[in-house]
């Protein structure tokens, strides 16, 4: 894996582009799946998990998407470039912190990742920026047929395709969209709002901080049955509600600007000054700040700053990025004054990368 | 906070009143959802003690922990061990397992038949049609385990045979390691 070349670059899900990116971050599909002939990874013993590692290795490598994407064992990597990986959203903090063989593969794009022995056999994952699940689906349809050919995974007829949690069984397809919803976490509609979604068997939880507590205001929604229904489906009930948020969330910013245009640019400016100016910060104070900002930046409040520029310093802020770009490991005091350096620099010039 | 039952992290913080007794529970989303569902099994068993069926439901205590003591004839996991991780040991358990888990399953999805997507098999190596199910190619667990105490019980006759019927089930549904 070539990190030299990623820790510059931000990666699909943080890009800005494709529809609705004021406030859909990214769409994504994973598809759970595993091979017949083996148990599954938590059962598999040490001898079992490499050759699952190697069947799927080699196998993926006679496809062409195989072909093209780059595969990375995670057990020979420092724990450094696992967390990078995580923090890219091209492996699960699972699959990161586990032990024993297992390995990935990511198309130079981003896109996709195949992750081998996470909690299944196979997760193949797809992530397009912007609201793009149609798309999404079809890429990832296209590769997991292709994978099929040569790969039999397990499927029993009533139960369909089998994972080794009861709550993936069937199409093994979760269908989530990544939000970000400052406007009604700040008029304190967001807790109705995961109610009613709850209700109709979606999930929602927030992308940073643990629990209900979400730093930064970024949430996902996705799908929480699998089975009984078919793929087309499962992607619908997603795609369904996301113009009903991004509908509120607009109003929300809306109401905002007419009744407390004053107070709104206000926290926006207040926020930008701290990251401008801060000498130590944690991730979590960056998250929070950040969202505010890039709330400013869609309504106008904010001049000289792009969209796109939030999402890179979004990722480009977390720890393991930050540790890549500084090149030597850091511990939580020393990377909170090295996030402050960073920012302080990035809006100086602009350009980071000369840091 | 870390999930009481693996290394997720604890998204679910439940606290259980019995007799006066509080009891806190720390569990990921898969784990809870698990445990939300045995938990709405005992009570249903509570209020009715005379329906037949699924788990939980009309079923006395030794009942159920006769189905915690089932094994899977493949990986060798038990029901009970599966309750207690959330995961499964491995495919052919949907078989072996398929009434216990069909209200468990029922309960997280509301439905018990998969409609979507299925496999689009190629032929096998003899020309014939693949079948949809790979359970023919799961039992290959099953038979590696026979392998093992073929080999410990000195009967290599048996495990020379065992491994040839494997090649020859791998090679039908073209899964053999490619390594060779």
């Amino acid at each position: 894996m070539k990190f030299e070349v990623l820790k510059t670059s931000v990666g699909e899900w943080l890009k800005g582009t494709g529809p609705e990116s004021d406030i859909v971050m990214s769409s994504r599909v994973r598809l759970a799946r595993n091979l017949a002939q083996y148990p599954f990874v938590g059962r598999a013993s040490e001898t079992e998990r490499s050759e699952i590692e190697d069947f799927l290795h080699s196998h993926l490598t006679k496809t062409s998407v195989g072909s093209r994407l780059e595969y990375t064992n995670l057990g020979g990597l420092e724990d450094l470039d696992r967390q990078f990986l995580v923090e890219r959203q091209l492996i699960s903090r699972e699959h990161a912190d586990a032990t024993g063989a297992r390995g990935v593969a990511i198309d130079p794009a981003e896109q996709i990742s195949l992750m081998i022995n996470e909690e299944d056999h196979l997760r193949i994952q797809c992530i397009h920026s912007g609201l793009d699940l149609e798309a999404v689906w079809e890429q990832i349809r296209g590769v997991d047929e292709e994978i099929e050919a040569v790969v039999p995974y397990a499927f029993h007829q009533r139960w369909g395709y089998l994972t080794a949690c009861p709550t993936n069984v069937g199409t093994g397809i979760r269908v989530s969209v990544m939000l970000h919803l400052p406007a009604l976490v700040i008029t304190r509609q967001i807790d109705k709002v995961f109610r009613s979604l709850h209700k109709i068997s979606l999930a929602v939880r927030g992308l940073y901080g643990e629990g209900s507590q979400a730093f930064g205001d970024f949430y996902q929604i996705s799908n929480q049955i699998t089975l009984g229904r078919t793929e087309d489906e499962l992607i619908a009930q997603v795609a369904d509600v996301v113009p009903v948020l991004i509908d509120y969330e607009r109003r929300a910013r809306d109401f905002l600007l007419q009744e407390t245009e004053q107070n709104v640019h206000d926290q926006v400016s207040r926020a930008f000054g701290i990251l401008r100016t801060a000498q130590t910060i944690s991730a979590e104070e960056t998250m929070q700040l950040l969202s505010r900002v890039r709330m400013g930046v869609l309504l106008g409040l904010v001049d000289d700053l792009h969209v796109s520029d939030v999402n890179k310093l979004l990722v480009r802020t977390q720890p393991a990025h930050l540790q890549k770009m500084r090149g030597v490991d850091l511990d939580t005091k020393d990377r909170n004054i090295e996030r402050a350096r960073f920012l302080r620099a990035y809006f100086e010039s602009g350009s980071p990368d000369d840091n | 906070m870390q999930c009481q039952q693996c290394d997720k992290q604890a998204m679910f913080h439940i606290t259980e009143l019995e007799a006066g007794e509080v009891r806190e529970l720390h569990l990921c989303e898969d784990h809870a959802r698990i445990y939300l569902n045995q938990a709405e099994a005992d009570s249903q068993q509570e209020d009715s003690d005379t329906e037949g069926g699924p788990l939980g439901v009309g079923q006395t205590a030794k009942e159920l922990s006769e189905i915690d003591q089932l094994v899977c004839d493949m990986c060798g996991i038990t029901f009970f061990e599966f309750r207690n991780q959330g995961r499964l040991g491995c495919p052919h358990d949907y078989v072996q397992f398929e009434n216990e888990l069909e209200p468990l399953i029922a309960n997280i999805h509301g439905e018990v038949e998969h409609r979507g997507r299925r496999p689009n098999r190629q032929k096998s190596v003899g020309g014939e049609v693949l079948p949809e199910s790979t359970e023919e190619l799961t039992r290959v667990i099953g038979m590696r385990k026979d392998i093992r105490n073929a080999v410990e019980g000195e009967d290599y006759e048996r495990a020379g045979k065992l491994r040839d019927n494997i090649q020859k089930i791998l090679h039908k549904w073209h899964a053999e390691d490619l390594k060779g």
